[in-house]
């Protein structure tokens, strides 16, 4: 067989997409972006606000994410997360939306490191969409 | 007995009941749909997070310091009970089942001496608990403006557990929810969320996990996720129930109905003949005594 494995995006609501013919997937873990191929180590990692990169051989697609885990097994692939958006469908007013929730929440004065951290983060990536 | 014009209108109104009640019952067979559908949508992210969490606190190497969220306060004195019940009633005895199994967990921790905090969400539970155990309610929560269970309600329920937790004003938490197994059977729960209780489910597999960033970490960013999700579970089995609930009980109120208009109906031509004959022998008679 080829270089693919599985992919399993979920979110509390629904299995949010399968995907059984990826090659390579990049997820912004906590530390870093991390890139994901056939037959890693078992990792459980979790995210930071990004974009997740999926690459098959149907497409390339992106996802921006806000939060969640990875957990990698078997070849196989899942993501566990509330907030996701495929970028595909992602119109500059949802942007927009999103960006000036994110600048609120990075603006408040009353919140530990990390969710400034977070918050932070978010802005970042939302204006490099634009 | 009852004169024909007021059987007429008992009939009347028995059928219109009737209406109601059948038009109540396809409404939450509709809804039932839904809720059943999200519900099994929303299991396999529960399902996955207890599998990672799993597989941490295997993985987790200092068990003394491990998070608070999963190990505990290292007491049980306080305990913090979420009762999770609907907001509208008519649903049989979808509520009254969660509550009972509340007050006998409630009974029984009393009884140890230990101190009982109480949480309802859903304003049917409030209703109820309030005449007896009205001073240990310390939240109430209800969702009456959002139609379906979504995860941002439960994210607040969540947050707001965990915020208590850490302020140190409980020791366990429980949650009370009913599972839906099917539209006649549904299972009231108590399940408990902190700590975590994994005792019982020793099916992970002995694969060694990377970690990045280090197992407590992660854990301790997991665990408030956790709660939230579970929290979610239940409300998802929470409003599948209810509506399977409330079909059966519409189903029911239904039948009781249609029996109801047949004996009144018999009722009614009895009494119908009887005035008839009463009539037909008064005439007979005056005309024989001519």
């Amino acid at each position: 067989m080829s270089e693919e494995f599985k992919v399993e995006i979920v979110n509390p609501e629904k299995s949010f997409l399968v995907k059984d013919d990826v090659s390579e997937v990049v997820v912004p873990a906590f530390e870093g972006e991390m890139g994901i191929l056939k037959d890693h180590i078992s990792i459980i990692s979790f995210l930071k606000p990004g974009i997740i990169k999926i690459l098959s051989k149907s497409g390339d697609e992106n996802y921006y994410v806000e939060d969640g885990i990875v957990e990698f097994k078997n070849n196989n692939l899942s993501i566990l997360t509330s907030t996701i958006f495929n970028l595909a469908d992602m119109d500059k007013s949802k942007q927009q939306d999103l960006l000036k929730q994110a600048e609120e929440e990075a603006n408040k004065t009353d919140i530990n490191d990390q969710s400034k951290y977070l918050a932070d983060q978010k802005v970042e990536v939302l204006k490099t969409l634009n | 007995m009852a004169s024909l014009d007021d059987l007429k209108k008992r009939i009347a109104s028995v059928k219109s009941t009737q209406k109601i009640t059948k038009a109540m019952k396809m409404v939450a067979a509709a809804k039932l749909r839904r809720a059943q559908e999200s519900a099994e949508k929303g299991r396999p992210y529960s399902e996955k997070m207890n599998n990672v969490i799993l597989n941490l606190s295997n993985g987790i190497s200092d068990k003394e310091n491990a998070p608070k969220l999963l190990s505990g306060t290292g007491e049980e004195k306080t305990h913090l009970c979420v009762v999770m019940t609907s907001d509208r009633g008519l649903c049989g005895g979808f509520n009254s089942n969660i509550i009972k199994k509340a007050k006998s967990y409630f009974a029984k921790i009393l009884d140890e001496g230990k101190e009982l905090k109480i949480i309802t969400v859903g304003s049917k539970g409030n209703d109820q608990l309030k005449r007896v155990y009205g001073d240990k309610i310390i939240e109430n929560i209800s969702f009456k403006e959002s139609k379906n269970a979504n995860y941002f309600d439960a994210d607040k329920v969540g947050k707001m557990v965990i915020e208590k937790f850490e302020a140190g004003e409980f020791d366990v938490c429980t949650i009370f929810y009913n599972q839906f197994k099917n539209v006649i059977t549904q299972i009231p729960q108590a399940q408990q969320i902190i700590p975590l209780n994994n005792e019982g489910e020793e099916n992970s597999s002995e694969e060694s996990y990377e970690f990045e960033p280090d197992e407590d970490e992660i854990l301790s960013n997991l665990l408030p996720k956790n709660i939230s999700t579970q929290i979610f579970k239940a409300m998802l089995e929470n409003s599948a129930s209810e509506q399977g609930s409330r079909m059966s009980a519409m189903d029911n109120a239904t039948r009781n109905a249609g029996e109801m208009v047949d004996k009144l109906t018999i009722e009614y031509n009895r009494s119908r003949q009887a005035a008839i004959t009463k009539e037909l022998i008064e005439i007979i008679s005056g005309a024989e005594s001519l």
